[in-house]
């Protein structure tokens, strides 16, 4: 029978949870965030009745959500560093000298040979998840727009507001109230999903386990106690999510 | 931008000693959709029976359906895939873990993987059925009682055909996630669709075009996908619910 060594993660905590946990907390943030402001804005496109913003908007959502999330990992990740370098190039072009300063001084760039420009994991997986994630949090904020009555349109227009106006202080607020445990839902399972970053060998919480798991030879164990806290964590988020899900419909 | 464009690449003979690069992706196109469908076809009768089971009198099946669904909810893809092939064969008894550890390529990694995507999609599966279930009218039930059917010829004659033809939608877009999360295979080995892209790459460092290709072929077997099963909904639409056409009710 198979000996178990539960020490091994007693003595990898520190790794696990320092630098594992706290990366895939950043870049879930970091992607939720991202996420739904470009969700709502594609969703206000995907509304419009213009189709010079309604039509690109649509073939985003319905390309990104036709492809797997490991192909737009890929993809961001062989490809922003040329299309990255590609775009400075061009802006250098146009004006060299406070464009060339500026990427020295971020990135320590050197702009001038048009290379592919070094971007690192973290920014490479926060883009990945925000252009990926945005095209589902769209498809709820469309629904959560739908969902509030053309009457409250109609009379914010009556009272003299814009249409900015009238998407920030009267749509919006009540789409995201009525949304809430739904995009919630999305976080988690964008949480879920972070843990794909394992295939550009970052060390993500999954990452970093199965690091220490290939050194020491303990991946029965290391797998084990990841998908324990995921299960955990998981299980408390969306019993979270159903509590304010009680809440929000006695309010209404 | 710093790029070699060569999309002859596919008619180039790739190093993997499979014929041409295009031979490789569609090699790869090949176990995707093995590993799909299988898992698709096991998730599709695991799952209503788990779903169904949730929604019998009694108590002690429905909470182990519900621990079931929850347990296989709240873990990542991409840990359970682990879990599957790295933990599973050290507690199978009779040696069978040994025997599975010795499988030949590519079924080594095909049957964790299908084992992982059957298991995860069905827990999904699962809560349609449930679902589908509860948004029948109770009467529907009683009925099937009232007309001396027991409980099993109740679910098999009078609920499941109507719950099937009603969550026909939302199982569509669950077969496309399984087609899509079976990318994740690539992280215990499996060449599937993604990863044979990677691989081209890898070889010939002609980046966008592998990628570009896969893409493409994911968007085509979506729209497929897509196409078939708006038909089959036509076809097998439920008269009088919401999104039946008009003329189905006249002519019931």
């Amino acid at each position: 029978m198979y000996d178990f060594d539960f020490d091994v993660i007693w003595r990898s905590l520190g790794y696990l949870f320092r630098d594992g946990m706290t990366f895939t907390l950043m870049l879930t943030t970091c992607a939720m965030v991202g996420g739904i402001i470009l969700g709502t804005l594609l969703a206000m496109m995907r509304l419009s009745s213009y189709r010079f913003f309604s039509a690109p908007a649509g073939l985003y959502v319905n390309m990104t959500r036709a492809i797997p999330l490991l192909l737009v990992i890929f993809w961001c990740y062989f490809l922003l560093p040329y299309i990255c370098g590609y775009v400075f190039h061009e802006l250098y072009k146009i004006s060299p000298k406070p464009i060339g300063d500026l990427l020295i001084r971020i990135f320590g760039y050197q702009v001038q040979d048009g290379t592919p420009l070094r971007i690192g994991a973290f920014t490479s997986s926060v883009i990945t998840f925000i252009l990926f994630q945005a095209a589902y949090y769209c498809e709820i904020m469309r629904a959560g727009i739908q969902s509030v009555s053309q009457g409250q349109m109609g009379a914010s227009y009556a009272l003299g507001l814009n249409y900015w106006q009238t998407m920030f202080h009267i749509i919006l607020p009540q789409a995201f109230r009525n949304m809430l445990p739904v995009l919630l839902t999305q976080t988690i399972i964008l949480f879920q999903d972070t843990s794909l970053v394992y295939v550009l060998s970052i060390t993500d919480f999954l990452g970093a386990a199965s690091k220490v798991a290939q050194r020491d030879g303990r991946l029965v164990e290391m797998y084990v106690f990841v998908a324990l806290i995921y299960f955990v964590i998981c299980l408390f988020l969306s019993y979270l999510v159903r509590c304010l899900q009680s809440r929000i419909a006695i309010i209404r | 931008m710093n790029y070699n464009w060569h999309w002859l690449i596919f008619w180039e003979a790739s190093p993997d000693g499979q014929g041409t690069y295009l031979d490789t992706l569609l090699n790869g196109l090949q176990w995707t959709l093995v590993t799909a469908l299988s898992a698709a076809i096991a998730a599709f009768v695991l799952g209503s029976i788990i779903g169904v089971m949730r929604t019998l009198p009694s108590r002690t099946l429905s909470r182990i359906s519900m621990a079931y669904i929850e347990l296989f909810r709240n873990v990542p893809l991409l840990v359970q895939m682990f879990l599957w092939y790295f933990v599973l064969p050290e507690f199978l008894p009779w040696g069978l873990g040994e025997d599975m550890k010795r499988l030949l390529p590519p079924w080594g990694s095909l049957v964790p993987a299908v084992l992982c995507l059957s298991f995860f999609t069905s827990a999904r599966v699962a809560e349609q059925v449930r679902a589908g279930i509860d948004s029948l009218s109770k009467g529907q039930k009683l009925a099937g009682l009232a007309l001396g059917l027991n409980l099993r010829q109740t679910y098999q004659y009078v609920l499941l055909p109507l719950v099937y033809r009603i969550i026909l939608p939302t199982l569509t877009s669950e077969l496309m996630n399984v087609i899509k999360n079976s990318s994740v295979a690539l992280t215990i080995g499996l060449i599937e669709l993604t990863a044979a892209a990677h691989a081209m790459q890898e070889f010939s460092f002609q980046v966008f075009e592998a990628f570009t290709a896969a893409t493409l072929i994911y968007i085509i077997i979506n729209i497929v996908v897509v196409i078939v099963m708006r038909f089959l909904e036509k076809r097998v639409a439920v008269p009088g619910f919401i999104g039946t056409k008009r003329e189905a009710v006249i002519t019931s």
